[in-house]
């Protein structure tokens, strides 16, 4: 992997084909469970560590499974994964596994792990997959964390609420009232909030992108790579 | 048709190998979790029962004390569950019984509840419920001091009618815009304080496997 690689892997998981905005996969746990931030930041990152380490042990196998049988195969190993970090957050982190409930399990059936494992791992070096697992997550994880943020704060004033129960007890006072006396805004917490709030971030993403295109075509830069490949 | 045959062999023990290393991985994993997970699981138990039941009435080993309750319509339960006993030199303070309200706005609420041997609640908690976030979710304790209002109550004076809402003619407050949830509880506690009155000698009596406490079975 050099460093060309390196940062187109990067650029597309963050941005580029951003699970969350783009590629639109994986609709269900960020629909779900961004009502907080804590909850979404949580069940992104949990993502995010079974992607990494899905595609980081699909790419070394991937010459070894027959054609016929990669799908059942890729979807044991993410089962197996999902798995072992269920009973590591069930041991270590239990107010966050309660909290997060089925949604934990239902990484296994997240559309964005398999895509991932089925059009990169598959056909990549462990080292880039591990990469491209890991920022796709991070993709994943950073809008949920814009969309749970958002919905939060409309929806109940605060930031950070319930983060006693991802770090302990001690970490009560890190509680955000941003905006005190709040009586709530319903909407942003129910599930319409979720679809109105990702709208929103899309059409957000978009119109940067639009943005961006009109500004390279009135203004034409000398032709430098990385032009070329944006 | 042989050579059909020895490649689905040969695909399927690829197959089975990773099921073998799949599984491996996840008994080694169960194997090194399940006690961190049992302990986790006591202690948020007991966290939750100390709440109704203070842990300086009791000196007895409540988790320990237990005894299995099957179904029951009083109780709402569809399922076995288990109810702890609270103990003072040996003599029953209380008994913490789970019990679940059917009927909430959006599908069951489950609660704990805590009686003690005179028959008043020493409180009840709300354990999981589905109910609107910021219209029906005052009956949590975080939320509302409202599930408080069950401390001390009993049957004993109050019958049918004051274990009502108070729109419905009883004793209970009840938030304007949400009467179908703290309806839902009411009946519910009511309901198992009746359990209770049917069965508490059982409840009460000595378990066998508690008085030989520390051993396990």
């Amino acid at each position: 992997m050099n460093a060309n690689e390196f940062k187109e892997i990067v650029h597309n998981g963050l941005w580029k084909q951003n699970p969350g905005l783009v590629q639109l996969l994986g609709l269900c746990p960020l629909l779900a469970i961004s009502n907080s931030l804590v909850n979404a930041v949580s069940l992104g990152l949990a993502t995010t560590l079974v992607m990494t380490l899905s595609s980081a042990s699909i790419a070394p196998v991937r010459s070894y499974v027959p054609n016929e049988i990669r799908i059942p195969v890729f979807v044991l190993i993410i089962a197996v994964l999902v798995t072992v970090v269920q009973y590591l957050m069930n041991a270590y982190m239990y107010g966050l596994y309660v909290v997060l409930g089925i949604f934990i399990p239902l990484i296994v059936t997240n559309c964005i792990v398999l895509a991932r494992a089925e059009s990169f791992a598959s056909k990549n070096p462990p080292l880039a997959s591990a990469l491209d697992g890991f920022m796709m997550g991070l993709g994943l994880t950073a809008v949920l964390a814009v969309l749970g943020g958002v919905r939060e704060l409309i929806g109940k004033g605060t930031l950070l609420s319930g983060i006693d129960l991802a770090l302990g007890d001690g970490a009560k006072d890190w509680v955000i009232h941003v905006i005190p006396d709040y009586h709530g805004f319903l909407l942003a917490i129910l599930p319409p909030g979720a679809f109105i709030g990702l709208g929103l971030l899309i059409a957000g993403k978009n119109w940067l992108n639009l943005r961006a295109e009109a500004k390279a075509r009135s203004n034409p830069a000398p032709l430098s790579n990385e032009a070329v490949q944006g | 048709m042989r050579r059909i045959v020895r490649s689905t062999l040969q695909t399927a023990a690829n197959l089975v190998f990773f099921a073998i290393i799949g599984t491996a991985i996840l008994a080694a994993t169960y194997g090194m979790t399940h006690e961190v997970i049992e302990r986790t699981v006591e202690a948020e138990k007991l966290k939750l029962i100390s709440q109704i039941v203070p842990p300086a009435s009791y000196d007895n080993d409540i988790l320990k004390d237990e005894r299995h309750i099957e179904a029951d319509a009083l109780l709402g339960t569809t399922t076995q569950t288990v109810a702890h006993v609270a103990r003072r030199k040996g003599e029953p303070v209380a008994v913490v019984l789970e019990s679940i309200a059917p009927d909430g706005y959006a599908g069951k609420i489950a609660l704990i509840l805590a009686i003690r041997a005179n028959g008043e609640l020493a409180g009840v908690r709300v354990v999981s419920h589905k109910e609107t976030p910021g219209l029906g979710d005052y009956i949590e304790i975080a939320k509302n001091p409202w599930i408080t209002s069950f401390d001390g109550k009993s049957r004993n004076i109050w019958g049918d009618k004051e274990w009502q809402v108070k729109k419905d003619g009883g004793q209970f407050e009840h938030m304007a815009g949400a009467t179908i949830t703290p309806r839902a509880i009411v009946k519910a506690v009511n309901r198992s304080l009746l359990y209770f009155a049917a069965h508490r000698d059982e409840l009460f009596a000595e378990n066998i496997a508690a008085t030989h406490a520390g051993g396990k079975p």
